[in-house]
């Protein structure tokens, strides 16, 4: 069968594997960034409780791997009588495990916020959370984007490993497809490449913008 | 579900002996990485133009598709061209190449930290390429790479559950099949994260410890 064929053969299958992949990465990403700005603040809380909450969280998502961690909530969970269907699991988990690192980027880009910008904003009177959401954030929030470039992408590796709890993603269908034609280097071939488009043509290129874009609203650009 | 203590003897010397092979596969994945990342490294130095532009797009592509679609990759593709690699093996090259590109890039970082004067005084010293790295550059670009380094083998550790999927019998792959046989995961999967856990912990501190040393020893600051 030449490459064409193949295409011509699966290419619907991979179409399939590939929205379920954009499914699972839009809604992990959404977690991750929820997750990382509840703890990332938590940490840098003056209250002991919060703070502690927020260092398990982050060492214990940091610590272990991410597919024992989704093996975990898939297989352990059930005994304790919590279920959730394996498509809700798989982008929790992946959410859950980025959003520790994501939460150490934002704490560190609220510390690199220049002590003046606090003062000001105190001697403005403002409120803390006016002060938070109005002077201190937009600004980590620039100053963090190039790391979750990164984060982003790895987010989006990670989603692949949800193909072992069976979720119909890219890597499951490469996998079915492999199994069913022996033909490997073209099932999982074609995977790395959307992969790599995504990846490459699509996500780096948004958080390029997204950088562009949010320097110029502060008046750096 | 009760956790079960007896159980958890019973099983915990397959999970250690299974510990000491997850140490292996991530030893030995680091080593191929060390070498081959330094090569990727260097090889985007040279003056040929093309070289750095294809060596760059292979990095990338690696860093930005996953690691477990890599390691089925690598285990396939070559039997299907009659070339039978073992899972050791298959799973090395493949966790080897994609920390390989990580690597490089944390070397890139470190040479490229070297003051400019270094080079000038290589040069005028009539030093040949080969001395100028290997006695000048690399010994000081040392420094600033080991925290990054650092973090990689920490990372390749907790990459190694991947490694499962193609059957190396490796820390996750003892836990499932100890879970498939007595139907029971909860002590398994637990006991894998927290090995994880002890592995990852206490190496913040040891890297930072590390680095310092290099330092010292090099005669830096």
């Amino acid at each position: 069968m030449s490459y064409p064929e193949f295409l011509a053969e699966y290419g619907g299958r991979y179409i399939d594997g590939a929205l379920i992949t954009a499914a699972q990465f839009i809604l992990a990403a959404a977690l991750a960034i929820v997750m990382a700005l509840i703890m990332g603040l938590l940490k840098l809380s003056s209250n002991p409780i919060a703070k502690g909450v927020a260092v398990v969280y982050i060492e214990f998502f940091r610590g272990t791997s991410l597919l024992v961690q989704l093996f975990w909530l898939f297989y352990v969970l059930p005994l304790f009588g919590l279920t959730f269907d394996k498509f809700t699991t798989g982008f929790v988990a992946v959410g859950l495990n980025l959003g520790a690192y994501g939460a150490e980027l934002v704490r560190g880009a609220i510390q690199s916020v220049p002590k003046g910008q606090w003062e000001a904003s105190y001697a403005l009177s403002m409120s803390p959370a006016a002060q938070m959401r109005r002077i201190i954030l937009p600004q980590a929030f620039v100053a963090m984007l190039p790391p979750w470039g990164n984060l982003i992408i790895e987010l989006l590796k990670g989603t692949a490993l949800v193909a072992l709890i069976a979720v119909s993603d890219l890597m499951f269908e490469a996998r079915q497809i492999n199994g069913s034609t022996y033909l490997s280097a073209q099932a999982f071939g074609t995977a790395l490449i959307i992969y790599y488009i995504f990846a490459r043509f699509l996500i780096t290129p948004f958080m390029r913008w997204l950088e562009r874009v949010m320097a110029r609203r502060l008046g750096r650009g | 579900m009760q956790w079960s203590w007896e159980f958890t003897y019973e099983i915990m010397p397959r999970m250690l002996w299974a510990t000491l092979n997850t140490l292996m596969a991530a030893g030995i994945g680091y080593a191929i990485a060390v070498v081959l990342g330094l090569v990727l490294a260097l090889a985007q130095r040279t003056p040929y133009r093309g070289l750095t532009l294809v060596v760059r797009e292979v990095v990338e592509f690696i860093r930005s598709t996953p690691l477990v679609l890599q390691i089925f990759f690598v285990y396939y593709v070559g039997p299907q061209y009659g070339l039978n690699l073992s899972p050791w093996v298959a799973g090395m090259i493949a966790i080897g190449l994609h920390y390989a590109s990580y690597l490089s890039e944390v070397y890139r970082g470190g040479i490229e930290s070297v003051a400019k004067g270094q080079w000038e005084a290589c040069t005028a010293l009539n030093m040949t390429p080969m001395k100028t790295y290997f006695r000048v550059i690399i010994p000081q670009a040392l420094p600033p790479s080991v925290a990054g380094m650092g973090n990689y083998l920490v990372g390749i550790v907790k990459d190694t559950p991947m490694l499962s999927v193609i059957g190396v019998a490796e820390l996750m792959h003892a836990a499932n099949a100890i879970g498939g046989q007595n139907y029971r995961y909860l002590e398994p999967y637990t006991i894998v994260g927290v090995v994880f856990l002890m592995i990852s912990l206490p190496s913040a501190g040891l890297i930072r410890a590390f680095e310092a040393w290099v330092r010292r020893k090099l005669g830096m600051r």
